[in-house]
């Protein structure tokens, strides 16, 4: 039983959390196109707006990782989830640079395609299937990567 | 550099960062996860028994977050100029090299840096390049 209520207890709050990130956003104007290009536009007129959402989710998150770095586990006594690779390797790398491209083309980052979802904005569900379809050939690309590791190995 | 200060809005960006922030923080402490959303629907494609509806209900509450605004006020601007090929270009490479990289804004941006991750400090200075990079070319030297 107390397992099934931290159960249920973790999908409230993970919806609470969406919630949160959702609304923090389109406050922030982040779930705005124009917005969110007009700070990447350093050489027209510039909105600095965006790194100060950056700088605030910042200070705050700087508080609740230290103290989620000293825990084994959740304050719901789940297992804490913290990243342990270290390896600054080509794909962390490539991989930013060429995000930077993408983000960079029409303003819209994965979280912010979720919110646009919600609007019912057309142009935005376009961009999110898209998004998930780019993230399915991801997975196709593993799968390839993989087998030609086995393969070159045998 | 001309900064736009008719358009540049500190208060609503540091509160809404704020509520963007105490997001990631409750996810971390109390749920133990990373609230970035690449790695959190990436994980869908990949099933885990028992894995799939945090990452689900995650989802819904960012879905959700603009009818829930309706029910206070009236949503601000929204404006995608782009047109449908480019948001479809723009779309792939996103969703591709946010999985290719392991993370996107929320991941390496927001909560990567918080944690101080080396990792995502040079992830976040990576796409942060490209993208005023992007726009740079797009509207300055290509017109667009």
């Amino acid at each position: 039983m107390k397992n099934r209520l931290g159960n249920a207890s973790a999908l409230i709050f993970a919806l609470l959390s969406g919630l949160i990130f959702g609304l923090g956003l389109i406050l922030a104007g982040m779930a705005n196109p124009a917005k969110v290009l007009a700070f990447l536009d350093l050489a027209g007129w510039w909105d600095p707006s965006l790194g100060l959402v950056m700088g605030g989710a910042i200070a705050v998150g700087l508080i609740a990782f230290k103290i989620a770095g000293k825990r084994s586990s959740s304050f719901l006594g789940l297992p804490m989830n913290l990243p342990t690779s270290r390896m600054i390797d080509k794909r962390l790398v490539v991989g930013g640079l060429v995000f930077g491209i993408g983000w960079g083309l029409v303003g819209i980052c994965p979280a912010p395609a979720f919110v646009l979802l919600g609007t019912g904005s057309v142009k935005g569900i376009v961009f999110l299937v898209a998004m998930l379809i780019g993230m399915g050939l991801f997975e196709l690309f593993e799968i390839y990567c993989k087998s030609k590791q086995a393969s070159t190995k045998s | 550099m001309i900064i736009d200060w008719n358009n540049f809005t500190p208060w609503s960006a540091l509160a809404g960062g704020v509520l963007i922030g105490i997001s990631a923080s409750l996810f971390i402490l109390l749920n133990g996860r990373i609230a970035g959303i690449t790695g959190i629907i990436g994980g869908l494609f990949r099933p885990v028994a028992h894995d799939a509806g945090w990452r689900i209900a995650f989802t819904l509450g960012l879905i959700a977050a603009p009818m829930a605004w309706l029910l206070f006020g009236e949503l601000p601007e929204i404006t995608i100029d782009a047109g449908y090929g480019l948001l479809i270009a723009a779309g792939l490479i996103v969703g591709f090299s946010a999985r290719y990289g392991s993370g996107c804004t929320s991941g390496h941006g927001v909560c990567g840096i918080s944690r101080l991750s080396p990792r995502s400090i040079i992830a976040t200075l990576a796409f942060m390049g490209t993208g005023f990079s992007t726009v740079y070319i797009m509207r300055h030297l290509l017109g667009a």
